[in-house]
């Protein structure tokens, strides 16, 4: 694979703006940002960063992640996931959806040196 | 260039009243020659409970903090005010609160006579629950199904969210100042530009810009004016805050912002297509924008919002430091929720109630959605919720269910004066808990339907 011969960087180290925030009631959205246009291609191409791997990651089936698409104007990887109840409802975290990212600082994507 | 005509519209706040508005760069927009100030004071973000519960999710000094700056502002220059979704939810309540704070503004100020439009966009539930009875079919949003009854029995107020049409009527008619019921972020803006004979696809889109004020812009700040200007080809985009630049990555960052698709916004009269749109850079501190497109809808549409109560709420804080209790947590939660279920049954029953332990230090912040739900630190803070159909019974439950941890018997235990520390004892009374029950589309004839506008002089 890609990161026996290339090199792997954290998602965190590659991105200026990774977040989460609703959006509508009953989703949270998740923007990656990036400026170094590599690493924006890098993030496109990854197997680390598909709907299976964030189902996995965030422990929700693969359905529930209603959306994944790359938006090149923003040079940004966008998903969206379904919460179990609308936001804001008792027993529901995080009531604006803006603490659902950390967990993606982790995700190690492959660079190719060559680029 | 230079002959070519423009509109500038001014936006200094993502949600008034949600924090002041900052002073500095919306004197400087003023001077920038706005012709309009737009300001939107809408969110769902707040969660359910100020629209179910018809209360204003931000301190009445705020609004009229904003409320004060927007009506002198306007009326200093001679041009109109838009302030939508007024006091966060849009209720008929929150309207007649905002035209009142624009009374008292231009009454004290002698700023009158000054000519006030107020759309109401709240529904009543009845009629809606008459047209589902007619065969119209409500659908919903998110997967959601079509809106039915017992939908509707569960929902205590409802908001229709208006697009750009009865705020061009209001402008028509003379209006100077006007607020707005629930509206789209979109359409508050779009209005006076459609009215002007601007492109659609334009209007809107530098609406969908302009929404959250300084957050198309960077470094990242809030409550910060920018001006967008629109002409027959173009957008351009400038902050009024001199640290900040609007940039072509911060500009397409915020297109995206909060939405499931960021190619896509839909409102009342059809839908924004951003596929084809071009952000360039026009100096350091200004963007273009360019290629957004605009999509009739077949028949326009009206997205409806509801909530309604789920029961009353009590909540209970403590904390547990004994690390043989922290490696047994689940088992300390589950002797508490036992010693509920003796007193009341179940959970989750109809009519009954509901209990959540929130541990933060473990997952408090992402719930079911925490990849790593351990604890690796010395403490944890619990926070137990309890809901109920009474108060009574929401404090027992949160009362019994947290004092039980303080009780919890586990195979081994050295703290035999107690296992949980209580960050006070006490029983804390929350706002009762609300649920988003509605979330749908209703088909229109007309995208007037629904909103009601009543015209006013004041300061006269």
């Amino acid at each position: 694979m890609a990161g026996e011969t290339g090199t792997t960087m954290k998602l965190r180290d590659m991105a200026t703006t990774i977040r989460s925030k609703n959006a509508g009631v009953d989703h949270v959205t998740f923007d990656i940002i990036f400026r170094e246009p590599r690493y924006y291609e890098a993030a496109k191409r990854s197997e680390a960063l598909t709907p299976q791997r964030i189902a996995e990651l965030y422990r929700i089936p693969v359905e529930d992640v209603v959306s994944f698409v790359a938006f090149d104007p923003a040079q940004a990887i966008k998903f969206t996931i379904r919460r179990r109840r609308p936001a804001g409802s008792p027993g529901e975290p995080d009531t604006f959806g803006s603490q659902m990212y950390p967990p993606l600082f982790g995700i190690e994507i492959a660079v190719d040196d060559a680029d | 260039m230079s002959t070519q005509r423009q509109m500038r519209l001014m936006s200094p706040t993502g949600h008034l009243g949600f924090t002041p508005i900052e002073r500095g760069s919306f004197e400087i927009g003023l001077r920038h020659e706005p012709d309009a100030i737009v300001a939107d004071s809408g969110s769902c973000d707040i969660g359910p409970y100020p629209l179910g519960s018809d209360q204003p999710h931000s301190p009445r000094e705020w609004q009229m903090h904003d409320i004060e700056l927007i009506v002198r502002g306007a009326r200093e220059l001679g041009i109109p005010a838009i302030i939508g979704s007024a006091s966060d939810t849009g209720t008929d309540r929150g309207v007649d609160d905002y035209v009142a704070m624009v009374r008292e503004v231009v009454e004290r100020e002698r700023l009158g006579p000054v000519r006030v439009a107020a759309i109401y966009s709240e529904i009543d539930r009845e009629l809606l629950r008459g047209l589902i009875r007619d065969g119209v079919e409500i659908a919903g949003l998110n997967g959601r199904p079509p809106l039915d009854e017992a939908t509707l029995d569960r929902t205590d107020r409802i908001v229709g969210v208006m697009g750009a049409e009865p705020i061009i009527d209001a402008l028509d008619a003379g209006a100077e100042i006007i607020i707005t019921g629930r509206a789209s972020d979109s359409a508050i803006f779009a209005a006076p530009a459609l009215r002007a004979g601007y492109p659609k696809a334009l209007a809107y889109c530098l609406g969908k810009l302009l929404e959250c004020a300084s957050f198309c812009a960077e470094p990242y700040m809030g409550k910060e004016t920018v001006i967008g200007t629109i002409t027959d080809e173009e957008l351009i985009l400038e902050p009024m805050h001199p640290g900040q630049r609007c940039t072509p990555a911060s500009v397409a960052g915020h297109a995206m912002y909060e939405r499931i698709d960021p190619f896509t916004e839909t409102v009342s009269a059809g839908s924004l297509d951003l596929r084809g749109i071009r952000y360039e850079a026009i100096d350091e501190r200004r963007t273009r924008v360019t290629g957004p497109r605009f999509i009739d809808a077949p028949r326009p549409t009206i997205k409806l919002e509801g909530a309604g109560k789920v029961g009353e709420r009590a909540l209970a804080i403590m904390g547990i430091r004994d690390p043989i209790t922290l490696s047994y947590l689940d088992e300390v939660i589950a002797f508490a929720r036992r010693k509920v279920e003796e007193r009341f049954g179940p959970p989750g029953q109809p009519g009954g109630y509901e209990l959540f332990y929130h541990v933060f230090g473990r997952n408090g912040v992402m719930g079911y959605l925490e990849p790593t739900p351990e604890v690796v630190g010395h403490e944890v803070g619990v926070v137990v919720e309890a809901v109920a159909p009474t108060r009574v019974m929401a404090d027992e439950i949160a009362a019994l269910g947290s004092r039980n941890m303080f009780y919890a018997r586990l195979p081994v235990v050295k703290g035999t004066a107690g296992g949980a520390s209580f960050f006070s004892d006490e029983v804390l009374a929350a706002r009762p808990g609300y649920q988003w029950t509605v979330a749908h589309v209703l088909p229109v004839d007309d995208p007037r339907e629904l909103f009601r506008t009543r015209l006013l002089t004041v300061g006269g």
